[in-house]
């Protein structure tokens, strides 16, 4: 039975905790940031940072509503960057039956670079990231040392709020739909965040665009299940991503 | 806290005002949420800012700083007027009924007794008339116009909507919402929670901002019960504990008051300090204060603490009659040069006092200063600060390396008063030591250097009671106290009722005995979940660490039950009576219910037993009254000609500059805070460095509309400028500030973290350096939460370079 996080965002007070404690755990040094006029920090995912709370506010008729995304890798049930990563090196991106977790090995290095640019493209979510020097690719890996030793991810384990939750698939699905059931009396919009396709599920309580550019996936099914197709369509995504990024 | 965090669960309605409580005590919101969740609980946000204790709650109302009172005392006006308040609670368990003396009036914002030139009162027209017993008359019809309750209603007559609406810049459809919302927790059903912290304390009208909320809470019957009270949300650096054991200047441990010399003698002290009370009814636990007192000199003085000697009274100094040594007039004295020398340890004043370039110029003024500290800060930093030229300073400075805290053991006093022991993780780096063994090992050399080359008035110093080395666990037995003589001698006492006034009895802290006994040992160390089904419904574990006072872990918890006992909501029941003995939480004292007529008043604090809506002990009045802060964007406001807080304690040396009301120099109003990822002033955590990477540089935040007029755009560095100093920050432009509409007029407010300073390069430096050193007349806590400034883009950038 795979595992999955439950992130119930209506919980969240963006303390980030889970931030702290993510790079605490994996050792990831800090990175230079200043201050930009948000309190995102740093600005976006990097080699060093898996785990990040990104920061959006919205004024609609009058009512301020700010929001934060805990966002991290999704631990897709089919990854798009597996199935590119497997194109080039095997064993370079595997799947941990046991949990479900995608995990990015030493091997991810001989990747060429060409392979990380569609595994990123591919990526729903836009989350794997690569050191400059040694050329490994990187992100979220589930806490999988922990684990599979019976704790939680850091994540979760840091998690004031109830916010992070994680367990077995099922357990958190069921958790997930109650909670959305309560919440969706109070706002209309609240929804799970492709729940069927990944067992990171999100769940949000107002338009996704009103969190982050890339909370739900990008054109999802089509590319998951189809890596040749997903190389006909990264050049386009490429593409398009500066202009994401002119939002982030 | 009143209650403690786990309680918070049990509220219908918590009214978050003066505190970012999600930002500043994250952990507490597990439990606000739960409320939420479980209960469908009503969460209000009053605060300047829109922030991450906002976007949590139902609804966010945003106050001009400095309002609090006017947004109150509509509240009370309302409940009043509205019939909102709890009758047979009010009537019975407060002071509503008690007459008041005909010579006490209010006048064009001033309480009689008013001494001008002193801004002072003599408070002897702020008494209760006496019946022939010499207890308080009471009228339990709240009808005399003398009484209490009419007196309160007459007060607040004036906070009509209008005028609170147009001080506060809160539109009135949003001001009735949270009367409305929290008013109806008036009924015996319904709990409602107030959590406020520095938002509220840090104000020349600070204390009489908590008396309001106590005003409220009291009319609505919300203490004493599960989901109510009044909590102060303290924090991580141990602020409970640390107050508890007198890290303020006003009182020895357990808040017995502080020896002045106008009570030369022991006796004096008791007379002057010991509430008496004519009222059978009347607990008055004060009364205890000798046995309290004795044991803490007993503690400090051992063998050498006898009756003929005041038991060492004799040997402690103290404070003059009415002084003042709070941190705002030693710092003004060193300014001023009548301070040579000292130990600044765990605070970083340069940074973290307000003026802080006095401060700082304040220093250069000390022949020598110790500090002990685990990073370079500030203030141990200041010879060599940006624009000083350490050539010409003086001061001699040592630095004393101290361990971190998770290099220690020892405890712990959270917010809910539960005394926790922490353990130590791991061992002191290099020749770094806890402050409890650098302080037990400077004083025994200064004692050997007594011993052997004596000095003047060596008493107190070779008379202490004093350990060979430091020893965490031997302080916490001593802090509980034990026998010094008798069959038990040697024994832990078991609680406070065993502390006799003798010198047969040791403790260092009254309010603590209990929590290290014979039988059950540090009982700070217990992490036991049994409860009995009724505990377990409030979330009450009994058998989790120890809570002062006695295990007590919801006070004035008499108040949750009527006169026979029996609980106001059985639901949520704290303490009830099963016909022979209480049940439930620990009570307010044994005594059974007060229809017995063997009863006590619930408040056993107060002399009368009484909740006091007429509060006769602050220094400017008995009902809290609105004053703008020192500094001010308006030359009057609506409810007296009286501008300020008349008592308020104002700095004014040479360095201490102030803006006039409504300055058109400085016309923005600014706020300072604390944030989730620095911890204070951030000297600890800028040396974190995925703290300072989350949180890396000082910001201003700021509504759109005044970055419009001003030209600033989101990012830019600007400089704030207040009449005592410039500071350089990161503009933050967001929705989250909202301009005010202040008596016709537009007032922008803008607000400043104040964990920056120069040390850590590239981050900014204090804060404080625009704020004002004005202090609460009560407490002198300055007024960091509102001052007036202006704000342009820097033309020059040093300090975020």
């Amino acid at each position: 039975m795979s595992k999955a996080f439950f992130i119930d965002t209506s919980r969240c007070t963006a303390c980030r905790g889970c931030q702290v404690a993510c790079k605490e755990w994996h050792e990831l040094p800090a990175t230079k940031t200043r201050q930009r006029g948000t309190h995102q920090n740093p600005v976006d995912l990097n080699p060093y940072t898996y785990k990040l709370v990104r920061f959006r506010e919205h004024k609609v008729n009058d009512t301020v509503k700010w929001n934060f995304f805990p966002d991290q890798c999704r631990h897709c049930l089919e990854a798009p960057c597996k199935d590119v990563a497997d194109n080039y090196v095997k064993g370079a991106v595997v799947r941990d039956e046991e949990t479900g977790a995608i995990i990015y090995t030493e091997l991810t290095k001989q990747l060429p670079n060409k392979a990380f640019e569609e595994m990123r493209s591919d990526c729903p979510y836009d989350i794997p990231r690569r050191h400059d020097g040694t050329g490994l690719i990187v992100k979220c890996d589930m806490c999988i040392d922990r684990v599979s030793n019976g704790l939680l991810p850091m994540c979760v384990k840091t998690c004031p709020s109830g916010a992070m939750n994680f367990g077995a698939r099922k357990e958190m699905l069921n958790m997930a739909n109650k909670r959305l059931a309560v919440l969706k009396r109070e706002y209309p919009k609240a929804q799970l965040v492709d729940e069927d396709d990944v067992n990171v599920i999100y769940l949000i309580t107002e338009k996704p665009e009103f969190y982050h550019d890339f909370v739900l996936a990008q054109g999802f099914g089509a590319i998951t299940r189809k890596a040749a197709l997903a190389k006909l369509v990264s050049p386009v995504k490429a593409q398009l991503r500066p202009l994401q990024n002119l939002f982030a | 806290m009143t209650n403690h965090w786990i309680d918070i669960k049990n509220t219908d309605c918590a009214l978050i005002m003066g505190s970012n409580a999600a930002e500043h005590h994250p952990i507490c919101f597990k439990w606000v949420l739960k409320a939420k969740e479980e209960r469908g609980a009503k969460i209000v946000h009053v605060d300047p800012k829109f922030s991450r204790t906002s976007a949590r709650s139902d609804f966010h109302v945003p106050l001009r700083s400095g309002t609090d009172i006017p947004f109150l005392g509509g509240m009370i006006k309302y409940i009043i007027e509205k019939k909102k308040y709890f009758k047979e609670y009010v009537t019975e368990y407060t002071n509503a009924s008690f007459i008041v003396n005909k010579k006490f009036a209010f006048k064009n914002g001033l309480f009689s007794g008013f001494n001008a030139k002193e801004k002072k009162y003599d408070k002897s027209s702020w008494k209760f008339d006496l019946d022939g017993k010499g207890v308080p008359k009471k009228d339990k019809t709240l009808k005399d116009s003398r009484c209490v309750f009419q007196l309160l209603k007459k007060h607040y007559d004036r906070y009509d909507l209008n005028k609170v609406s147009s001080i506060t810049g809160v539109p009135k459809k949003e001001i009735l919402r949270v009367y409305e919302l929290f008013a109806a927790t008036g009924s015996p059903k319904k709990a409602g929670t107030i959590m406020y912290a520095l938002g509220w304390t840090q104000h020349t009208v600070g204390v009489q901002n908590i008396r309001a909320s106590a005003i409220i809470q009291l009319l609505l019957g919300n203490i004493g019960i599960a989901g109510g009270g009044i909590n102060a949300l303290r924090g991580e650096p141990n602020v409970q504990g640390s107050t508890d054991h007198c890290i303020l200047y006003h009182i020895l441990p357990g808040y017995l008051g502080l020896p002045r010399a106008n009570w030369p003698k022991l006796d004096d002290y008791l007379k002057a300090n010991t509430p008496v009370s004519n009222d059978p009814a009347s607990a008055n636990w004060w009364q205890h204060k000798p046995k309290y007192m004795v044991s803490l000199l007993k503690g400090w003085f051992g063998d050498a603490a006898t009756k003929e000697n005041g038991f060492g009274y004799d040997w402690l100094p103290k404070g003059d009659k009415g002084g003042d040594y709070s941190y705002l007039w030693l710092f003004d004295k060193m300014y001023k040069g009548k301070i040579k020398g000292g130990s600044i340890w765990a605070t970083n004043p340069a940074q973290s006092v307000p003026n802080s370039n006095k401060v700082r110029k304040a220093m250069e003024n000390l022949d020598w200063l110790s500090m002990a500290e685990i990073h370079h800060n500030e203030t141990t930093d200041f010879w060599h600060r940006p624009g000083a030229d350490p050539k010409k300073i003086k001061t001699e400075v040592f630095l004393l390396p101290s361990c971190h805290r998770v290099e220690k053991e020892g405890s712990v006093s959270n917010s809910g008063r539960w005394l926790l022991w922490h353990h130590k993780a791991t061992p002191p780096q290099g020749k770094s030591k806890s402050m409890g063994e650098i302080i037990v090992e400077i004083m025994n050399k200064v004692r050997s250097l007594y011993r052997e080359q004596s000095g003047v008035f060596a008493e107190p110093i070779l008379n202490l009671d004093w350990p060979n080395y430091y020893n965490a666990e031997n302080m916490a037995k001593k802090i509980n106290g034990y026998y010094t003589a008798g069959p038990k001698k040697g024994q832990q006492v078991p609680s406070f009722g065993a502390l006799k006034d003798d010198g047969s009895t040791v403790c260092l802290n009254w309010l603590y005995a209990g929590s290290y006994t014979e039988e059950a040992g540090n009982k700070a160390k217990r992490r036991d979940y049994t409860q009995t089904p009724m505990q377990a419904k409030i979330g009450l574990y009994p058998k989790f660490s120890w809570n002062w006072p006695v295990n007590r872990r919801i006070l004035y918890n008499r108040l949750s039950v009527d006169k026979n006992g029996r609980p106001w909501d059985p639901a949520r029941t704290v303490i009830k009576w099963n016909g022979t003995k209480w049940e439930g939480d620990v009570p307010d004292g044994g005594w059974p219910p007060l229809a017995t007529g063997k009863g006590r008043y619930p408040f056993i604090m107060r002399k009368e037993g009484h909740g006091q809506l007429f509060g006769p002990g602050r220094a400017e009045g008995p009902f809290p009254e609105h004053y703008e802060p020192i500094e001010t964007p308006v030359k009057k406001h609506p409810f007296s000609k009286q501008l300020n807080n008349p008592c308020a304690k104002i700095m004014d040396s040479d360095a201490d500059m102030r803006a006039k009301p409504a300055d058109p120099r400085y016309p923005i109003v600014l706020t300072t805070y604390s944030l989730t990822e620095h911890w204070c002033g951030g000297g600890e955590t800028r040396n974190v460095p995925w703290l300072l990477e989350a949180e890396p540089q000082l910001y201003v935040e700021m509504s759109p509309e005044l970055a419009k007029e001003k030209g600033i755009k989101n990012g830019e560095v600007v400089a704030v400028e207040s009449a005592r100093g410039r500071v350089e920050a990161v503009a933050m432009v967001t929705i989250r500030i909202r301009p005010f509409k202040i008596l016709g007029k537009t007032v922008h407010e803008i607000g400043m973290p104040f964990f920056a300073g120069w040390t850590t390069p590239g981050v900014g430096d204090a804060t404080n350096r625009l704020c004002i050193a004005a202090g609460d007349p009560n407490t002198t806590i300055p007024e960091f939460k509102a001052c007036c400034v202006n704000i342009k883009k820097a033309t020059s950038i040093t300090e975020l370079a």
